[in-house]
């Protein structure tokens, strides 16, 4: 067995994972509608590819990938697209966020789908793109598009990979009932993952010690193949990502660092089967095990669900006792949030709706002043300094608490769960990160203000600069114009006045050094000009008469219409449009001139 | 030379004074020179500060010229979009108490704004366009005009000039992407009865007071 090591701080809340794992993962009838978030990975929202009433099959992609860090939607069952609009989702904001709905019909009909048995002879560039095209994110809880994840490119070759099946969280097992009826097919995704990032060094699938049978499900399973499964003492939180790479290597991730970084990669066994069916099998990923638990639910086990089953599904095929409970939770006690309704939809990352009955988890105590007796310094698996996080996030001290490493924080929950006084510390944290990140956004926002400003600022004075420099120009022309001009009027009376051009040599049109009889001589020709072309002259008032009559006849059209519906627009348009007919009668009696 | 030195000891320390404040002299010159600051790094440090939406609600035609006259000596509460916290800000950088907020300049609004032309009542008269302090207003003579919002830092300034009051000022919704957990009630301010977790109102109103 290899060696492990021990992360600092953590806490042991009760396990609570019994419960769930008395029966094997169970199927539920298809649910009447289906709610597809299209945002349900880090990264641009997929768009979606079908209309209304579209007829769609299950598998069928029905939203694409926005761009590089993205994936599509799948159906996940045959049936008819009832609606694409916003709908409540799985965030602790309550908010609502585009959706798709399809209506099954029940037939859940596949779509046309064929995998490869024989990846080991394709190519990690063909293999990454089947990934990335089953729209299969992490399923542990980020949710980061696993194609970008397992993306070459990177500096460092990957000599480890990770497989995450701690599955720190209280309640939780759904990676655990997974593992013990799936080990096989787990296995083969990892084989996969193997072959896509060229047979790393160290495979290690991390499990806490707490689950015996998975790990013995998956002992047959990885003999012989270089996996090494490590079993390591129960703690919250071991799962995080760093976390399970220090138990794992003894390597720190640096802050802001990923796994790739340091040639790691770091995958959740429920992606791994997911990778393993959209390879092999040719299934994208529509359906994850979800742990249904708490005790106001009848039977607290792991289904088989869905993607965009409504909770209010699950939870009414399991005899959901809402005089107990009336919460549901997304995730487990620790890092999940409270549902704003039931009838909120499963994503990708969904791995439990804990629905604990009051007696269970009671509402949080009122919080009372902090004490400092320093227990949540003790449990912080960052070795953050919780207090001062706190202190500081009260007095909104930005500054303060970057310097205090706020941004290390995983929101694990440990600090809140010792702190004798019930200060609810991962809110102020999670609250001043999101202050933090909105004033760097305002920041980058507001300096890209002021380079717009200066410019402009800039480009109105160079305008201004210009004009300047033209009135000068005029200026003088009209200043050596009147002094040549007086110099020709009286040329022996100011004998010491700069000897002047003869006016008939300079050419016409060059303001600066034309004189002004030189000017009116212009001016006068271009007059002649145009008397010259009477032809040219009634052309252009034809012209003018035909555009403005035109203008009369839409303008009129518009005030019938603007009377019509009574928009109150009426007074304007009727000036406009007395305003149109003057000037086409002005333009009449122009031409009738002419003519004469 | 040396022996009457040593013999005068007021000498002796005169002499030595003298030479060391020519070189410490020599020393802070050209210091001096070598780094010197270039401009004035407060205004610097006040624009930066500064909200940067340009409006002109403090009386001066845009931030950087009220960042002056702060280093001048100005009043640091007349800017209404930054708000009591760019006052803080600044009264922290200066070191002086921060003052409310001036309301004869205005009033700090909750929410953020950005102009929007109701297209098919614009007449295309551009007078918006040359409002606009970072051109953010796109179109043409006779043309429809129309505001990138991106841009668009809800100065308002374009709203006045617009002779058909086409332009109105409308708030940016809040989105999934950049909603945030607020912060939660003081410890030590619920009584136990307060079970659900919510402040009672008693409390909000001292809090307020």
């Amino acid at each position: 067995m290899s060696r492990t090591w021990v992360t600092p701080g953590g806490v042991h809340p009760p396990e609570n994972k019994h419960q769930s794992v008395t029966q094997p993962i169970g199927q539920l009838p298809i649910p009447e509608k289906l709610i597809i978030p299209l945002s349900q990975h880090i990264g641009a929202p997929a768009i979606p590819c079908v209309e209304m009433g579209q007829q769609v099959l299950k598998g069928q992609v029905i939203a694409q990938a926005a761009g590089m860090v993205s994936i599509p939607m799948h159906a996940p069952s045959s049936g008819t697209i009832s609606a694409i609009e916003h709908r409540p989702i799985a965030h602790a904001s309550g908010m609502l966020a585009p959706c798709i709905e399809i209506t099954t019909d029940g037939a859940d009909t596949w779509i046309e789908h064929e995998g490869i048995s024989d990846y080991e002879h394709i190519s990690p560039r063909k293999l990454i793109e089947m990934i990335g095209n089953a729209g299969i994110s992490g399923m542990g809880g980020a949710g980061f598009p696993s194609a970008v994840k397992l993306n070459p490119g990177r500096q460092r070759p990957i000599d480890t990979l990770i497989v995450n099946a701690t599955e720190c969280e209280p309640y939780i097992t759904a990676d655990d009932s997974a593992i013990r009826e799936r080990a096989g097919e787990i296995v083969e995704g990892i084989k996969i993952l193997s072959a896509i990032l060229d047979h790393p060094h160290h495979i290690m699938i991390g499990i806490e010690d707490n689950k015996p049978e998975a790990i013995e499900a998956l002992a047959p399973h990885v003999e012989g193949t270089g996996i090494s499964v490590v079993v390591f003492p129960t703690k919250y939180p071991s799962g995080g990502e760093k976390q399970l790479i220090y138990i794992l290597t003894g390597r720190e991730l640096p802050a802001g660092k990923l796994p790739a970084d340091e040639g790691m990669v770091c995958i959740n066994i429920g992606t791994t089967y997911a990778i393993k069916r959209a390879v092999i099998d040719g299934e994208p990923l529509i359906s994850r095990v979800t742990t249904v638990t708490g005790d106001a639910v009848g039977t607290p086990r792991n289904y088989d669900t869905l993607i965009g089953t409504p909770v209010r599904h699950l939870l009414e095929h399991n005899q959901f006792n809402e005089q107990a409970g009336g919460r549901v939770v997304m995730g487990g006690p620790m890092m999940g949030f409270t549902l704003p309704s039931a009838d909120v939809p499963i994503v990708k990352t969904t791995n439990c709706i804990l629905a604990p009955s009051y007696a269970e988890i009671p509402d949080d105590e009122p919080a009372q002043p902090c004490i400092r007796c320093g227990m949540c310094a003790e449990a912080c698996p960052v070795s953050l300094l919780p207090q001062q996080l706190f202190w500081y996030a009260q007095a909104q001290e930005h500054d303060r608490l970057e310097a205090h490493n706020l941004f290390d924080c995983i929101e694990c929950g440990a600090c809140s769960y010792v702190c004798p006084s019930n200060i609810p510390l991962v809110q102020y944290y999670r609250a001043a990160k999101g202050e933090i990140r909105q004033a760097r956004e305002e920041k980058v926002k507001s300096d890209h203000a002021r380079d717009r400003f200066e410019f402009h600022k800039e480009r109105i004075e160079q305008a201004e600069r210009e004009k300047e420099a033209k009135r000068a120009a005029r200026r003088e022309a009209t200043q050596q114009a009147k002094a040549d001009h007086a110099a020709a009027a009286n040329g022996s009376a100011v004998p010491s006045a700069a000897p002047s051009t003869p006016a008939t040599a300079a050419p016409a049109g060059a303001v600066p050094s034309s004189s002004a009889a030189d000017i009116i001589a212009a001016a006068q020709a271009r007059a002649a000009a145009k008397q010259a072309s009477p032809e040219d002259q009634r052309a252009k008032l034809e012209r003018t008469i035909a555009s403005a009559e035109q203008r009369l006849k839409m303008a009129e059209e518009k005030l019938a219409e603007a009377i019509n519906d009574d928009s109150g627009k009426q007074d304007k348009l009727s000036a406009a449009v007395e305003n149109t007919r003057q000037k086409l009668e002005q333009s009449k009696s122009k031409l009738a001139e002419l003519a004469e | 030379m040396i022996e009457l030195i040593a013999q005068n000891p007021i000498l002796a320390a005169l002499i030595a004074l003298v030479g060391l404040s020519i070189v410490f002299g020599g020393l802070l010159g050209f210091a001096a020179e070598k780094f010197k600051v270039e401009g004035d790094p407060i205004v610097e440090q006040l624009d930066e500060l500064l909200p940067q939406t340009q409006c002109g609600q403090c009386g001066f035609p845009g931030c950087r010229p009220y960042a002056e006259s702060i280093a001048n000596g100005d009043d640091i509460n007349k800017c209404p979009p930054g708000g009591q916290s760019t006052i803080n800000a600044i009264a922290n950088l200066l070191d002086v108490p921060a003052p409310e907020l001036d309301a004869e300049h205005g009033e700090e609004s909750e929410v953020k704004t950005v102009a929007y032309i109701r297209e098919d009542e614009c007449i295309g008269c551009t007078k918006c366009i040359q409002a606009c302090p970072v051109d953010a207003i796109l179109g043409a003579a006779k043309l429809m005009h129309t505001v990138i919002a991106d841009e668009c830092t809800g100065c308002d300034l374009c709203v006045e000039p617009c002779p058909v009051d086409c332009i109105d000022m409308l708030p940016v919704a809040e989105t999934i992407a950049d909603w945030k957990w607020s912060i939660p009630a003081k410890p030590g301010q619920m009584i136990a009865t307060d079970r659900r977790g919510e402040v009672s109102p008693a409390v909000q109103n001292e809090d307020a007071a």
